[in-house]
């Protein structure tokens, strides 16, 4: 019975997923119907032309390189941030016994996000356009090796969660300080932009930067699914049931930290997916923490892809920031489930 | 036949010792209590058995020694019921009872509610996942309220899961940490009831208890324990008699026989009160007036 509940949800985020991934492909200064995004999409013309020659190309060959080199990246990326936000956000209230708890939670992100502050203060960003994601996925894992070697030592996971805050306190505090020395108000703008998160103008190299990284991360949070459904019983009674708690805490952990990583080096900070999508469908799940892990990736991936076509459909002539778009929606919402929540327990 | 061996088991922590040098022999088909007054570290020594927590000395499953085995074969002869905690998440009823028989699954996929097929998979290899639960529920009483979400349940109910959840285990070795604490007496008795079905299907019973009269009526044999050391063990007659509880608990309790079972009501504790030398008016005899062997 709970097999055929999670194949039907699934199979309704993925296939919602696919019609807002047509339907983002079709937004933008150039309307396309969505017969033309599958024609560009499945034939188009030869890739390798450069854009400058796009005025005299032929129009099949130009709206396949709008579709596949501007369009589609985004469209991927922000599926890839969403799935890894999503899950991790998954796994770490899994972990925590805690609905509260969140990516940013760990001091991951805020780590992350401090590498690319630094990357953009010193101005190497203009160097090489490796050089920001390369740095903050350096700072995450950095961040990432004090965790674990902090949770390999203690065995709570409130001193686990206080790390985690005083990690992104640290971290906070630096990005603070950039962006109070920074030289230039120019300098200044970037990083606060930056902090932001945005998907915008990203290409196939992001992808290809993060994506594997983002990969080992849901795939390793995937595996955790047994032990995370065993430690609702509690740490001892999951021990007693074969699951190692100090293993989990670390496979979460890096699990998270390389999703987080990946993900805050090529997007930004990207805040509320990973504490909302898990509530959203908690229920739906049977209140069950290893079939929560890939509904929530699939459901991250949707809100993230539908905020940033709201986003594009409300901006056309100034650029809103993906990051502010979800906060903006995600706290409302959030307070009103914690509303809702609060009236169910009352009862 | 399964025993349970435990030699000069000892549990440190810090500088204090919560457990000191305990040995015991429990054999398969018993229920065994433990008891003692709070701190007498009666769950260290359940948690130190479960292998959950470090300790020194030897424990033997029949002719394995605990310490060698692997997590994933003690999973599967040791069922461990800890005292009542916080629940994470309302998940359904069933669905929380098929959390205990994760150590018999398969190791695929975290859906796979598939029939073990490892040839490793201890006693409960001729019982399909299903029935396991589905036997669970049904002794804990619990089979009307299979769907119903934990967070509509009466504290008794919810108990009830738990041991139903340690129950689909399905182990050789059942260990509980009072299992019987936040239930009314009727519930008291159907799961001691309970526990002692259990012992008698060729099973190591272990249970922490506080209530005397349930131990001296449902279990075997008793092992009192106080400031982590061995007071008194053996047959609960032996055990609970005046002297070791006024040593042991500082308390005045009546002791009396019904129906050939023992019972034992704490009545006064010894340093609040004058001795009670009189009958008292029910007409019960008081424990200084009387051994009760």
């Amino acid at each position: 019975m709970n097999l055929r509940n999670d194949l039907a949800l699934n199979a309704l985020l993925l296939a919602s997923l696919a019609c807002l991934m047509v339907l983002s492909l079709t937004i933008g200064p150039l309307k396309l119907s969505m017969q033309e995004v599958l024609a560009a999409l499945f034939q188009g013309g030869s890739a390798n032309l450069l854009p400058e020659s796009l005025a005299g190309i032929d129009r099949a060959a130009r709206l396949h390189l709008i579709v596949t080199e501007i369009r589609l990246p985004r469209v991927l990326l922000a599926i890839i941030v969403g799935a890894s936000l999503g899950m991790s956000g998954a796994a770490l209230q899994g972990l925590l016994r805690n609905p509260l708890a969140e990516p940013g939670l760990l001091g991951v992100s805020a780590s992350a996000s401090l590498g690319a502050v630094l990357c953009l203060y010193f101005g190497l960003a203009s160097i090489s356009a490796w050089l920001l994601p390369v740095s903050a996925m350096l700072s995450a894992a950095l961040s990432t090796l004090l965790l674990a070697l902090f949770a390999h030592r203690s065995t709570s996971n409130l001193s686990l969660i206080l790390a985690g805050i005083g990690l992104s306190s640290l971290a906070a505090a630096l990005i603070s300080l950039a962006i109070n020395l920074a030289p230039t108000p120019a300098d200044v703008q970037d990083i606060v932009l930056w902090l932001m998160g945005s998907i915008a103008d990203r290409s196939f190299d992001d992808i290809r930067l993060c994506l594997p990284f983002v990969l080992a991360g849901l795939g390793l949070l995937l595996s955790c699914g047994r032990e995370l459904d065993a430690l609702t019983l509690g740490d001892e009674e999951a021990q007693s049931l074969g699951v190692s708690p100090a293993r989990l805490r670390l496979k979460v952990i890096i699990g998270t930290a390389l999703c987080v990583g990946a993900s805050v080096a090529v997007a930004g900070a990207i805040g509320f997916i990973g504490l909302v999508v898990p509530h959203m469908l908690r229920r739906a799940t049977g209140y069950h923490p290893a079939r929560l892990l890939p509904a929530s990736a699939l459901g991250g991936a949707l809100l993230l892809l539908a905020a940033d076509i709201v986003l594009r459909l409300v901006s056309q002539d100034f650029e809103l920031m993906l990051g502010v778009v979800t906060s903006l929606i995600g706290a409302p919402f959030f307070l009103l489930l914690v509303m809702r929540n609060q009236a169910e327990v009352a009862r | 036949m399964t025993c349970l061996d435990l030699q000069d088991v000892s549990v440190q922590r810090g500088e204090r010792c919560l457990v000191d040098k305990v040995s015991l022999q429990i054999p398969a088909g018993s229920l065994f209590g433990l008891i003692g007054p709070n701190g007498a570290g009666k769950s260290s020594l359940l948690r130190a058995v479960a292998q959950l927590l470090p300790h020194t000395g030897h424990c033997h499953l029949g002719a394995q020694r605990l310490e060698q085995t692997s997590a994933s074969w003690r999973a599967r002869r040791l069922g461990y019921l800890a005292q009542a905690g916080e629940l994470a998440w309302p998940m359904a009823v069933r669905d929380f009872v098929f959390l205990g028989r994760l150590p018999h699954r398969g190791s695929g996929l975290p859906l796979s509610w598939r029939r073990s097929t490892d040839h490793d998979s201890g006693p409960a290899s001729t019982q399909t996942n299903e029935e396991a639960v589905n036997l669970a529920l049904k002794q804990t009483g619990l089979s009307e309220l299979a769907h119903r979400p934990l967070n509509q349940l009466s504290g008794g109910e919810l108990a009830r899961v738990r041991l139903a959840r340690a129950l689909a285990v399905n182990a050789d070795v059942l260990l509980a940490d009072e299992p019987c604490a936040s239930l009314d007496p009727f519930h008291q008795l159907s799961v001691m009831e309970l526990l002692h079905a259990q012992s008698r299907q060729d099973r190591v019973v272990v249970v922490v208890l506080h209530d005397l009269t349930l131990a001296s009526r449902f279990c075997d044999q008793l092992l009192l324990l106080h400031e982590g050391a061995v007071v008194a063990a053996g047959e609960p007659r032996r055990v609970l008699t005046p002297d070791n509880l006024q040593r042991v608990y500082q308390l005045q309790a009546i002791h009396g026989e019904f129906r050939d079972q023992p019972y034992i009501v704490p009545w006064q504790s010894s340093s609040s009160a004058t001795p009670v030398n009189s009958t008292n008016k029910s007409g019960f005899r008081l424990q200084d007036e009387i051994p009760v062997q």
